[in-house]
């Protein structure tokens, strides 16, 4: 039994649709990269599976549990953490606060504020700063730390690349490499098309609202979703093992 | 001369009152963007709750505050979870016309039942209500004056700590900030908010006390201890804790002096001063604004 | 849907022309009032003049403005202040009530220098402050004599059937004046600014909408209207009582009036009023409890049905009675009125109703 499970799900922004009967599995321990273009509903999808989005059609269902209608904050108590897209760090409070808030999720666990900032140790001396005062990378480092410490079982992180410098960005990732490579389940959104594919173990392609294409690392190349990513490649479809 | 300085003490003293029944105002405002105009209302509630239990029941005003408080935190959570959550979702101006609404009924609920005496809790605590302390010929301070400041400090310093230190504390701050972005990090906005409500509406239950004891009331009392309120956490800046005890001292003092020059000079010479600090703050802003872009451009 | 087909844009329709023809037809027949109704019938009608014209003053500051206020009856006061004042200098007492007005809409402006750079709830209890000042500040003035007041004995001159009479024709036509003046302000360039600013200041102000001059005009508008109103209730009830014409429970009424009549819309505000006449009319007698309904009612609506009755109707059957929008026709086809599960109108019908 997967982990998540996504299936025929719809969902709407009032008219407009913006996942079209998606379906898709995601293994406990794996790591997923989603890409798209742009308004290719990647966002959605995700905000949905947190909860901060309702279905209009389809399910979500979470270690077997269905929980397309359970508010967001008891999803984070069954073990879904979402780090949303723009970082949405509580400015006026400071590192620590942001961290020590996410212990309202009520779960157990190995991440406390300490592991965080020896994950994150460019946080340590910023600790007591506000988070509104921080640079790019720490706040994309305090809003991975803040989803971390509600234990989840299922971390999603979309869009950590947005508005960092590449250093910045590497930075994030290579704090990320001990959970990804910890057996932590991750579902991430990278426009990097080049480090999506270094860093997951499957590809899954968006294109407006659907899944276009959908393949483990190695099976799939990159101009093969490169052209999945633009809707132009005769190649659509899913590439399975 | 010392008159003066008597009317600026009692001022003060009066600003400890204001403080209490602003900082409910302010506090909700800045939870939960609303301004509640049924707040005055709410605390002759409380202050009328007060007398029935000490009329009919015999209970001294502060010891029947275990019943009343308690009912207000009640009153709180019920009125989020019914009113203003509906209301918050309705747009802008939906708080305002639902919850004078209310005042209305709540007011004329209290005539109907009350009718039109004022009334007082002075005579049940007995020599507290006139108590003072002479510190000079002219200068005297109320023992009941002097408590109600320093429960408005003992307040306004139990929510700053409440705020800082306590995990219930941050998750009304973060849901203040962001409210939809909570739900992710496992906090229930609905019942922090609820939570913020009551905690608001044991402060207007403390206000309406201290109201009863230091003065009359009747069922329409709630619209002139809103305009208060209001003025206090205006004058104090909107939002700021501290801010309302600021405020409420201006308040206060002005007040006193103004009734110094005048009988009527108390209200008027409170709200006079209320629009000048709002035009000036004003003009400041603008002057602020006009500073950061002069400096911009200059830069 | 070709680029060729033409398209028109439309403000009146056949159905907003027939509503035009009969609300000047209902005037005109309202004006013969004193001539066929007894004095009684006359007083109660120009009541009701009354109250539309603080529903409608009320509805603009409001529904189209987006200013709530919980102190117009500052305005209310003021008026019959001023027309008592007037009176009492000697000026013939039906002119002194338009001119009290003017005096009043004039002291408005610099009220509204301050008052307009507040918004939302600040700026509703604020106007109730402003309210609660010149109550104050008129109960200083000798001639009112505190709360016991006094009275616009100039009326006496005045026989009761021609009193009655020209009270009523100065209510009517201060109604019509103040319906007419709104009217054309809506369909101005003012009319579309203020919603404007009422649905987003901000990107209101980036298109070029001057903010602060356009909320001024319907500030000072609305302050007239309501100081009209207030000198016109002076001449009905001849007393002048501070605390009954400051009182926050004429708040209480317009917001009555606005929210189950219609806020933001014209029609509704109207509707509101002639709701609440007749309301007040059946049991306004019941004293406290009445007031209690009033409240809860308003509480209700603003809850459930903010748009009140009028705008439940407007987008149930799609009515526009009075020309104050716009309507877009792509290939002279006439209106259709499909609609999508959500209630409004069908994206690919050939003509919208916007405004």
């Amino acid at each position: 039994m997967s982990l998540l499970e996504i299936r025929n799900l719809d969902v709407r922004h009032g008219l407009l649709q913006a996942v079209r009967d998606l379906s898709l599995s995601v293994e406990k321990g794996e790591t997923v990269a989603l890409v798209g273009a742009n308004g290719a509903g990647k966002t959605t999808l995700l905000r949905t599976v947190a909860g901060a989005h309702m279905p209009a059609g389809g399910s979500v269902v979470f270690n077997g549990i269905d929980i397309t209608t359970v508010p967001a904050y008891r999803r984070v108590g069954l073990g879904i953490a979402l780090v949303p897209e723009g970082r949405r760090l509580f400015g006026q409070m400071s590192v620590e606060e942001n961290l020590v808030l996410a212990r309202s999720a009520g779960r157990r666990g190995d991440w406390t504020v300490e592991h965080v900032l020896d994950a994150f140790p460019n946080l340590k001396p910023r600790r007591h700063a506000k988070a509104g005062n921080l640079s790019g990378g720490e706040q994309q480092a305090t809003a991975i730390g803040r989803a971390l410490m509600t234990n989840p079982d299922v971390l999603i992180l979309d869009e950590v690349s947005l508005g960092l410098s590449p250093l910045a960005v590497d930075r994030v990732y290579a704090s990320l490499q001990s959970l990804i490579g910890g057996g932590t389940t991750i579902i991430l959104v990278e426009q990097d098309l080049r480090r999506a594919m270094r860093v997951a173990d499957r590809i899954v392609c968006m294109l407006e609202g659907r899944i276009v294409l959908e393949g483990k690392r190695g099976e799939i190349s990159r101009e093969q979703v490169s052209e999945a990513y633009f809707g132009l490649g005769s190649d659509k479809g899913r590439v399975h093992a | 001369m010392m008159i003066w300085v008597n009317q600026i003490v009692q001022g003060i003293l009066l600003g400890g009152y204001y403080a209490v029944i602003a900082c409910g105002l302010s506090f909700m405002f800045s939870v939960m963007r609303i301004i509640n105009l049924a707040h005055g209302s709410l605390a002759i509630v409380a202050a009328f709750g007060l007398y029935v239990l000490a009329d009919q029941f015999g209970f001294d005003p502060f010891g029947a505050l275990i019943v009343v408080l308690p009912a207000m935190a009640v009153i709180g959570w019920v009125l989020q979870r019914t009113i203003l959550e509906r209301s918050q979702r309705g747009g802008m101006l939906v708080p305002i016309l639902s919850t004078f609404g209310l005042s209305i009924v709540i007011d004329n609920l209290l005539f109907e039942h009350f009718g039109a005496d004022t009334r007082s809790l002075a005579p049940y605590i007995d020599e507290l209500s006139w108590d003072s302390w002479q510190l000079t010929d002219d200068i005297a301070i109320g023992k009941l004056a002097a408590i109600t400041f320093v429960t408005a400090v003992v307040i306004l310093g139990g929510l700053q700590l409440f705020l800082t230190r306590t995990q219930l504390g941050r998750a009304i701050r973060a849901t203040a900030e962001d409210p939809d972005t909570v739900g992710l990090i496992g906090i229930n906005a609905r019942r922090v908010n609820a939570a913020a409500a009551a905690i608001a509406m044991l402060t207007v239950g403390i206000a309406g006390a201290f109201l009863g004891m230091r003065a009359t009331f009747d069922p329409y009392a709630g619209g002139p201890q809103l305009i208060f309120a209001f003025e206090a956490a205006v004058i104090g800046g909107a939002g700021s804790l501290w801010g309302t005890l600021i405020g409420g001292i201006v308040l206060g003092v002005a007040q006193s002096i103004g009734a110094q020059i005048n009988p009527q000079g108390f209200l008027i010479t409170g709200h006079v001063v209320f629009l000048v600090v709002l035009l000036a703050r004003l003009h400041v802003d603008q002057i602020g604004t006009r500073f950061r872009k002069t400096v911009r451009r200059s830069a | 849907m070709s680029l060729d087909q033409t398209i028109r844009i439309e403000r009146w329709t056949p159905l907003s022309r027939a509503a035009i023809l009969i609300a000047a037809l209902v005037l005109v027949l309202l004006a013969a009032g004193p001539l066929l109704f007894s004095n009684n019938a006359v007083d109660k009608l120009t009541t009701l003049f009354i109250y539309v014209m603080l529903a409608v003053c009320w509805n603009a500051l409001a529904g189209y403005g987006g200013l709530v206020s919980v102190g117009q009856q500052a305005f209310f006061g003021l008026g019959a202040y001023a027309a008592v004042r007037l009176a009492d200098a000697g000026l013939s007492v039906y002119p002194a009530l338009v001119i009290a007005a003017v005096l009043v809409a004039i002291v408005s402006l610099p009220i509204s220098a301050f008052m307009l750079r507040l918004k939302g709830g600040e700026f509703a209890i604020g106007m109730w402050v402003v309210a609660a000042l010149c109550h104050l500040l008129v109960n200083l003035d000798s001639l009112v004599q505190g709360e016991t007041g006094t009275s616009l004995i100039a009326l006496n001159a005045y026989e009761a059937d021609t009193r009655h009479a020209l009270t009523y024709w100065v209510a009517l036509g201060s109604m019509t004046a103040i319906l007419a003046i709104l009217f054309a302000l809506l369909r101005s360039r003012v009319g579309s600014a203020i919603q404007a600013i009422r649905d987003n200041e901000e990107a209101a102000a980036s298109v070029g909408v001057r903010v602060m001059s356009t909320k001024r005009i319907i500030f000072v508008f609305a302050a007239f209207g309501a100081a009209l109103a207030g000198a016109l209730w002076l001449a009905t009830a001849i007393t002048f009582q501070p605390k009954t014409y400051f009182g926050v429970q004429w708040t209480a009424y317009m917001i009555f009036m606005v929210l189950v009549g219609g806020l933001g819309t014209f029609e509704g505000a109207i509707l509101g009023a002639v709701i609440f006449f007749v309301i007040e009319a059946w049991f306004g007698a019941s004293g406290v409890w009445y007031l209690v309904g009033l409240g809860a009612t308003a509480l209700v609506f603003a809850l459930f049905l903010p748009r009140g009755l009028w705008g439940w109707l407007e987008r149930r059957y799609d009515l526009a009675l009075l020309p104050l929008g716009y309507r877009v026709t792509i290939g002279g086809q006439p209106p259709s009125r499909e609609r999508t599960p959500q209630g409004g109108p069908a994206a690919p019908a050939p003509t919208g109703n916007a405004g």
